[in-house]
């Protein structure tokens, strides 16, 4: 396809706005960032609308032979089409979120995280093989430093622990991508994920992108990263590690192992299924004990995750799209949670729980936007968490009875520490002073949480939006899986007729 | 062969050697004012050098006799040789004249060396390899205790010296035992001799010429000079050391093993894996405590090295081209270090060389911070910059050959180097600043470090297609 290379300039537009960023002082660095950012986000929409769901599988496709060894391969599918506008949607939103609340070394700042959004878009992007590891692994250095910087007390400790982890895990998926381009003789994505790789070597391979993509998500027991880097994360860091940079490891599952390890897959169901349940129960029970409010949404973001993998994992139409959209949904909701933290951290500066309460006094708009989040966390029925959490269990049932039962209990749990969480936040007796004194949101913050609200509620309302681009896409992976054989516990058999019989009872007593 | 014919291949040596007597000459009367001029003679010198390997002495093939090969491989490798030489000469001037070290014969030892260097990538003759070796290390060893009123600069010389001369001798004993066993001392013959297997005799040889070479390269476990002699030699001498020696050694190392002992494959992969791994590991974890900038480099270059033998371990092809790739790759991204930590100067212009005083150093020079970050996570190999890609090759080139485990293991062990080079990028950017360096001074070395952080900034993957040609035609020449 020879049409504009707008997946390129979507990459190369932040890049460059990021060096222009490092070369301005503080004012100027923030407008840069606000409108590359919305740019951005205005050719994301382009990309969403020009989307053809019944035309080719891979759209917007451009091909250089620039490496030699790899190319400079970009196209999408639905399912990267849905992820690339969720991150081009939360950046603007992290942008006017450090707006104030970062006042040393703009510039760099604000470059770091341009920086961050192509390589985002990237990831998600690439079509082939080295180009999607060199953006997976690229997004380390700009994180790094952002958590490094800008983080709070511990943030070195974090940073050194966010940076290690994923790099272990990523590397040993490099010697698996390096043994399956030998092998099939191609670095194209699309070629691999219908190529058939020997059944014993999808193990070995499987295992590989596991420790990579289970570390990213992250999975019950590598999740110990993620409340660190959370923690000590600026705000917006924090939204879009927990917006975009948790879903390149269920984009990863989705993308790579499902589909070209299928067979290994079907191998490994109770390894996943197990430490998702795990995930599930644990982390809730963990989430429901702190004390620190960016931790308590850490911990839920590891249980949302394991939605995810038990969505993923069901091989199912429904247990997919499910997982494809607890992740959309999970990006905007924990996203824009951690704006809440984020907003009422720069009032009083400290994120304990015991220090807030009855903000529902004072702080009438913000408890209105933060309960909102909290019962889409939750997964209330009308919201965006509703449906994914519904369509994975589904999937999940289907597969086996036993996940869809262990999984279920966290939605009730997830129930529990969130509505404590927010009834500690936002109710009882407003008798501490300086909360008391807290002012409400500013039109500014008013103006970062309407959008994710709106978006929550729509995906809530009309999932179909959502779902459509990604249906086809779902198509072709859950054929991928079919070919295995897998089948659940759930064996659905139609029901008896009993309609003669009914008739003659009912006949007797006329 | 006519002797014209032969002395024509060895055209690049012939210049370095008529060279430096001529400026030896110059020196003697000129006295060390002179130096400057010197210096940028020798720079000359070196570039007409590397213009002579268009010529026949780039690919002519072999001369007097078999002890000399001048082909793509040795093309190659006296390239990057004669370039690292070259900055290194570029930079030194400045720095000895801040000290009042300045000495006329600076450049004529690095000259020399050069022509060591020459000859070692050329060796295809037991004689010419330790020759060539020979020549290099005396210069070295004079340049390393070249400050002679430092003691530490003493030291250095003095343990280099001793050490190198216990290498040399266990070298030149494997040697003895080669010709001894297979009776020539030619790499051809030596590969005639191991094609019919492999006697006793010859496996001592083959593990005393690999344990002389490993000193070299300083792998592990010869590797205990490094950071001793890279700490107290001058920093413009240790950023020599770090890379023009480094190359020739290692692609002696590879020609060593792929042209004469390419018949006992199995006998020396076991050797060069165990020196990678200990390498990898060891550059790794001892790095981690270091406070001195330099001797933290020594350990990075003992952590590349480890790299470079995967390639090596490979023994195909593909994992020469990887060798010579990463040898590119990694000249690049030292000198670059090197030249960052000629920058650090406190304000009377004496080098600092503690790793705490470069704290904060994003907020005193940005550009000498960011220039120093690319070069860390270059090193430490991390995607996008340029300094990814030539791990990927190696572990490309074992993925190659079936040795996957080794490859999982090697590349893990990549994460525990990563860490102590996260450790200096976070002391430049995340540590409260220390006082500020002496204003840059010389346009040149701000030139030449924004020169060599371009190459291994994503935009080095451009020269992907040109690199990996050439580095499959120098692999293909000895093959």
């Amino acid at each position: 396809m020879t049409g504009f290379p707008i997946l390129t300039l979507m990459i190369a537009l932040p890049v460059l706005a990021a060096l222009a960023c490092l070369f301005q002082n503080a004012q100027g660095a923030r407008w840069t960032a606000l409108l590359t950012t919305f740019v951005e986000l205005a050719l994301g929409i382009i990309l969403w609308i020009n989307f053809d769901p019944a035309g080719a599988q891979w759209q917007f496709v451009e091909h250089v032979d620039l490496f030699g060894r790899f190319s400079w391969a970009l196209g999408i599918d639905g399912i990267a089409l849905m992820l690339i506008v969720l991150s081009v949607f939360l950046m603007p939103i992290c942008i006017g979120a450090s707006w104030e609340a970062i006042e040393k070394r703009v510039p760099e700042y604000m470059a770091a995280f341009l920086l961050m959004e192509a390589l985002m878009i990237g990831v998600f992007a690439a079509q082939d093989l080295f180009l999607f590891y060199i953006f997976f692994e690229a997004g380390l250095i700009p994180m790094y430093l952002i958590i490094g910087i800008w983080g709070g007390a511990d943030r070195i400790y974090a940073s050194y622990k966010f940076f290690l982890y994923t790099l272990l895990g990523s590397v040993l998926m490099l010697v698996a991508m390096l043994w399956m381009a030998q092998e099939a003789g191609t670095t194209d994505i699309p070629t691999l994920m219908a190529y058939d790789f020997p059944v014993e070597a999808q193990t070995w391979l499987f295992l590989a992108f596991f420790a990579s993509f289970a570390v990213k998500m992250p999975m019950w027991p590598v999740h110990t990263w993620l409340p660190d880097a959370h923690v000590q994360a600026p705000t917006a860091g924090s939204v879009i590690l927990a917006g975009v940079l948790l879903k390149m490891g269920g984009y990863g599952f989705i993308r790579f192992s499902l589909p070209m390890f299928p067979e290994a897959s079907v191998q490994m169901f109770w390894l996943v299924m197990g430490l998702s349940m795990v995930a599930v129960v644990y982390t809730s029970l963990v989430a429901l004990v702190q004390t620190d409010m960016k931790k308590l949404i850490a911990y839920s973001s590891v249980a949302h995750m394991a939605f995810v993998t038990i969505g993923l994992f069901a091989f199912s139409r429904q247990g997919l799209e499910g997982a494809m959209l607890v992740m959309l949904s999970h990006g905007l909701v924990s996203g824009a949670l951690f704006l809440c933290v984020g907003v009422i951290y720069d009032r009083l500066h400290t994120r304990e729980i015991e220090r807030y309460g009855g903000l529902a006094d004072n702080m009438p708009k913000y408890a209105l936007f933060f309960m909102l989040f909290t019962m889409a966390s939750v997964g209330l029925p009308g919201t965006s968490g509703f449906v994914g959490e519904f369509l994975s269990l589904v999937g999940a049932y289907q597969a086996s009875s036993w996940v869809a039962f262990v999984a279920t209990t966290g939605v009730i749990l997830g129930a529990c520490y969130m509505l404590y969480l927010y009834a500690r936040v936002c109710y009882g007796k407003l008798d501490k002073a300086d909360v008391a004194a807290m002012p409400d949101l500013s039109a500014r913050e008013i103006a970062l949480l309407l959008p994710i609200g709106l978006a929550v509620l729509w995906m809530g309302v009309y999932p179909e939006s959502f779902l459509k681009p990604i249906r086809r896409d779902i198509g072709v992976v859950v054929a991928r899986m079919e070919k295995t054989g897998f089948t659940g516990d759930a064996h659905v058999t139609a029901g008896k007729p009993v309609i003669p019989a009914a008739a003659a009872h009912e006949g007797a007593h006329h | 062969m006519p002797v014209t014919q032969s002395l024509a291949l060895t055209l690049p040596e012939l210049i370095l050697s008529l060279g430096s007597l001529v400026l030896l000459m110059v020196a003697a009367f000129a006295g060390d004012k002179a130096t400057k001029a010197i210096s940028w003679g020798a720079v000359a010198l070196f570039a007409a050098a590397a213009l002579a390997l268009l010529g026949p002495a780039g690919h002519g093939g072999s001369a007097f006799d078999g002890l000399y090969q001048a082909d793509s491989f040795s093309s190659f490798a006296k390239l990057l040789i004669y370039i690292a030489a070259a900055i290194t000469l570029i930079v030194a001037p400045n720095f000895f004249e801040r000290n009042g070290n300045v000495r006329a014969e600076y450049p004529i030892l690095i000259l020399l060396s050069g022509v060591g260097m020459g000859m070692m990538v050329s060796a295809t003759d037991l004689l010419t390899l330790y020759v060539g070796l020979e020549l290099q290390s005396l210069a070295a060893y004079v340049l390393a205790s070249f400050m002679r009123r430092d003691t530490r600069s003493a030291e250095a010389g003095l343990k280099y010296f001793v050490l190198g001369a216990l290498a040399s001798g266990i070298l030149l004993y494997g040697i003895s035992l080669l010709y001894g066993f297979t009776g020539t001392t030619a790499f051809e013959g030596v590969a005639a001799a191991f094609g019919d297997g492999l006697g006793m005799g010859e496996m001592f040889g083959l593990v005393f010429v690999l344990a002389g070479l490993a000193f070299k390269i300083s792998a592990v476990p010869f590797h205990m000079w490094t950071p001793d002699v890279y700490e107290g030699a001058p920093t413009p001498v240790t950023a020599f050391f770090a890379t023009a020696p480094k190359v020739a050694a290692m692609a002696l190392l590879t020609r060593v093993t792929i042209e004469a002992m390419g018949g006992a494959t199995d006998a020396w992969r076991q050797i060069v894996i165990f020196a990678a791994l200990a390498s990898t590991i060891l550059g790794g974890v001892a790095a981690i405590g270091q406070t001195n900038i330099k001797r933290l480099l020594a350990y990075s270059s003992i952590n590349n090295v480890g790299f470079v033998l995967f390639g090596l371990a490979a023994g195909t092809q593909d994992g020469v081209a990887a060798v010579m790739t990463y040898l590119a790759v990694y000249v690049a991204m030292t000198v670059g270090s090197f030249l960052c930590v000629l920058q650090m100067r406190d304000e009377s212009g004496q080098p600092v060389e503690t790793i705490a005083s470069l704290s904060g150093l994003s907020r005193t020079r940005p550009a000498l911070a960011a220039a120093f970050a690319i070069f860390m996570f270059s090193l430490a190999g991390i995607p996008p910059l340029f300094g990814f890609w030539p791990k990927f090759l190696v572990f490309d080139a074992l993925v190659g050959v079936g040795m996957w485990p080794l490859a999982m293991i090697g590349i893990a062990t990549s994460v525990i180097g990563a860490f102590y080079y996260l450790k200096i990028v976070k002391t430049i950017y995340f540590d409260d600043p220390a006082p500020a360096f002496a204003p840059a001074e010389s346009k040149l070395e701000g030139g030449l470090i924004a020169l060599s952080a371009l190459f291994v900034s994503p935009l080095g993957y451009l020269a992907i297609p040109a690199l990996g040609a050439a580095s499959m035609a120098a692999a293909r020449a000895l093959f």
